[in-house]
Order: structure tokens, then sequence, then C-alpha cells
């Protein structure tokens, strides 16, 4: 899978994406600002995300990538600006319709295949045939009735992006899910990731990871103090950044 | 006055003859505190999740007074239960007092408020590391004070056992409301009391080696548990 993914480029991906979106995209941010205690740490962001390529957020610790897609995900209320999906505020419909993957891990103090389960319990009766496909979609079906956490760091990762697979997301959200995990996980990984955006899923990932950037992104969303930088296609951005803070970034300096 | 010597001879003698009496008594006492623990499992744990899991305002008075309400005095309890069942108080039409009812009502006041701190607090420590994944994954409350209680089940077992042990131990409430009277309310505790101030004894060593038993096996439990839990990482 990945193999197909390295031979074409991002911006050939994104044109040829191969599935249709499942329906919850454009996504328009506007203003969105998220204040704590007068802190601005997210700061009047304007996004539009309307293509169904794999969107990577970038940047500095600090910048504000893992509450940008916590306030796109429902997940914490802006102080103010607004987030619309296919031209409605965000609901609760809409999140029940996408998912988000940790950078560690949370699974339940339960088996494998439990923890599939719940999920899918959440969603309506537990289907024992889906929760082995995916399962075994992810290689852990081997693995269905040991505890989750006695499994490797890589395959809880696989779990939790299974139990987000589940629910069949239109939106993945994937906050950092290969760091600190070694090449031969990232790899497995960015496989999922991938069969899940070919089978129509919006992804929108967060990397400190250049080169996993350059296989997987179809567009890039840089992001300093709270604010977005730039969203530039993929290939643009690692060729010519469209900012002198995006070069700098690039080019390993430190952005303050 | 028997010497100690001999008062344990005779207290093994009692136990292990199986005496009558002795069997009775440990019977009712396990009776009695063992619904209390059910009882106060049923109230308590209901109490500790939803304290865990939702926030409200006054939320952190309600945290201190369960806090400080799991060092109820036995008593006071029992002063408490006892003018409440008593024929001038409110509930005195159910004619409960000196019964074991009653003493199974005063040991559930008791060890409830044990049950409810001591789950609030495991499960919140839980629900703080699922919080987030439960909110990306919109699950009702209902659902993730049930997935809390099941997941945190070893743990809230050995606070189901401290319940256990705090009320099998307890003479103060029972004796208040329960009376001790022989064949009907007598438990190890109270009939330990009384033997002693008897003077014999025998039996009130037999009754505190048959206690001294139940609270080193209900912690081997605990241990057992805990230790099985963590060995399948469940815990």
């Amino acid at each position: 899978m990945l193999d197909a993914v390295d031979r074409t480029t991002a911006g050939e991906r994104i044109i040829a994406s191969k599935a249709a979106p499942r329906g919850l995209l454009p996504m328009e941010a506007r203003g969105l600002t998220l204040a704590i205690s007068g802190k601005r740490l997210v700061d009047a962001v304007d996004l539009d995300l309307n293509a169904n390529s794999i969107t990577m957020i970038m940047g500095p610790n600090g910048a504000g990538k893992s509450l940008l897609i916590r306030l796109l995900h429902g997940m914490i209320t802006p102080t103010s600006g607004s987030i619309t999906w296919s031209g409605e505020q965000l609901n609760e419909g809409m999140r029940r319709r996408q998912a988000m993957v940790f950078q560690r891990p949370v699974l339940l103090r339960r088996s494998v295949a439990a923890n599939v389960d719940f999920v899918l319990s959440l969603r309506g009766p537990t289907d024992k045939a889906k929760r082995d496909h995916i399962l075994e979609h992810v290689g852990l079906l081997e693995h269905a009735k040991q505890p989750a956490r006695l499994l490797s760091g890589g395959e809880q990762q696989r779990l939790a992006l299974a139990r987000a697979l589940a629910l069949e997301p239109d939106v993945l959200f994937l906050d950092e899910p290969t760091a600190s995990l070694d090449p031969a996980s990232v790899l497995r990984i960015e496989q999922i990731v991938s069969s899940a955006h070919a089978s129509g899923t919006k992804i929108i990932f967060i990397t400190h990871d250049f080169g996993q950037a350059k296989r997987l992104a179809g567009d890039i969303v840089l992001m300093h103090r709270g604010g977005v930088l730039e969203h530039t296609p993929a290939e643009k951005f690692f060729e010519k950044p469209q900012t002198a803070k995006g070069a700098d970034f690039l080019a390993g300096r430190i952005v303050l | 006055m028997q010497d100690f010597a001999e008062a344990f001879r005779l207290a093994f003698t009692l136990v292990l003859s199986g005496d009558p009496d002795l069997l009775e008594i440990i019977g009712l006492s396990l009776r009695v505190s063992l619904s209390a623990m059910l009882i106060s499992c049923a109230f308590g744990l209901a109490i500790g999740a939803t304290v865990a899991v939702l926030r409200f305002p006054g939320r952190g008075a309600v945290i201190v007074l369960m806090n400080s309400l799991m060092g109820l005095p036995p008593v006071v309890v029992g002063l408490v239960v006892y003018l409440m069942l008593s024929n001038a108080g409110p509930l005195g039409f159910l004619q409960l007092l000196y019964t074991p009812t009653a003493m199974i009502i005063a040991q559930s006041v008791l060890i409830t408020p044990i049950i409810a701190a001591l789950s609030r607090q495991v499960l919140e420590d839980l629900y703080s590391e699922y919080a987030e994944q439960f909110r990306s994954l919109c699950v009702p409350t209902h659902t993730a004070i049930g997935a809390l209680l099941w997941d945190a089940r070893y743990s809230l077992l050995t606070v189901a056992l401290a319940g256990f042990g705090r009320a099998v131990a307890e003479v103060g409430a029972v004796i208040i409301v329960g009376g001790n009277i022989a064949h009907l309310t007598r438990v190890m505790t109270t009939a330990i009391a009384l033997e002693t101030s008897k003077g014999d004894l025998a039996l009130a060593m037999a009754l505190g080696m048959v206690l001294l038993t139940i609270a080193i096996l209900v912690n081997a439990s605990v241990m057992a548990l805990r230790s099985t839990a963590a060995r399948h990482a469940y815990a």
C-alpha cells in the first residue's frame, strides 16, 4: 500500500483522490480563537479544507496544532469564531461522523477485541464479523483476546486506529500517531492511514516528521504561535514555502 | 481469672469443635456485614461514579463532604439509626429496632460514604485517563459510567472489601440498634465485648481469632485480586 503511495506525487494524490468524500467537506473555520487566562493559544485562524486529501498540520511545539484539531473536532469550545462542516455549524451529529487518534493511545482495560466492540456498541449492535475484519485489517486479529495494554507501542497505536476506523468516520484526526514509534510501526500506521484515505476518509494529521509529510500529505497547514502561517499543497510547500518562517521551519532553523 | 494460654487453648477447642453458638454468631456477622456491603456498593458506587464523571456547581464541597463522612463515628451512626427506627422515630412503624435488618441499615449508613469516597477517587483517576477519548467518541454519560465501573472492577472490589472490613469489625453502631440479643442480633464484635466484660475470655478469644482470620482472608483476597489484575494488565 505504501509503495503505491510513494510512487505518486502529493498533487496527483489530491486530484486522483480515489473515493468520493463522504459528505462533511468542505470545512470552514473563521476567526477561530481559543484564549485561556487571557492568552490566545489559537489566534483568529481562518482555514478551508476542501479537498479530500491528507492534510498535514505542522509547526513547532506549542504552535497550537493539537488545540486546532480539537477545536475542529468539537472537543473543546472556541472562545470566538466559527466552524462549519458542509456549510453547517459543527454539531453532535457531525462529531459522530469524525474520529480521533491521540499521540498516546488511550486503551480501555480490556482485551483487544473488547476495545473495538466498545466503539462499535456506541453506534449500534456489536458486529463480531466487522470487528474481526477491522482487526485483521490492522494486523491484530491474532491478538484479539489479549489484554490491550500488553500490546507493544506500535500495536497499541494500530488498535487505536482500528477503533477509530470501526466508526467508519468521514473525517479522521490524527494527533502525532507515530511519535516515538519505530520505523516499521510507522510504516504500518502510514499504510493503514493511506488505506483509510483511499476509502474516502478525510485525514487531518499532525506530524513533526518531514519525511512522513512528504510521503503522505496532499496539503500542509503550517502553524506558528496559534495562527496559520500558510496552507499550501504539499509539493509546493516542500519546494518553496510561501513564508519566510515556513522556509526557516523547513531549513530546521529554530522558529520562535 | 483464666490465664492467657488457657484462654487460647479453649478458643482453639471452640473453633475446631464447630461450637453451634460460635457458628451462629459468625454466620450472623457475615450475613449482616455482607448485606451491608452489597447495599453500600449499590449506593456508594453509583454516587462515586456520578461525582467522578459529572461536573456541577458545588462538586468540590460534595467531595469534601464525602471524604469527611468516611470518618463517621459508629456510635453516632448507631444513635441516629436508633432514633429513626425507635417507636417515636419516623421509621418506627417498621418495627426494625433490635433486628438484624436494623444492624444492616446501621452498617450500610456507616460504610456507604467509605465506598462512595474511595470509588470516586478510583473512578476519577481512570476517567482522567479516558476523558479525552470519551469526548472524542461522544460517549454518553451513562455509558461512560458503565465503562469506568467495569474497567475499574478490580480496584472497586478492593474498595468493597475495605467497606466489608470496616463493617465486620464495627461494634458501636450494631450494639445500639441490635442490642446484642442472644440468638437474634449477637454478632462477633458485640459478643466479644460482652464475653470480655463477663470474663469469658475463651469465647471472646475464639471470636477474636475468627475476626482476625476474616481480616487476613479479606486482605489476602485483595492482594490476590490486585496481583491477578496487574498480571493481566487490566488494573
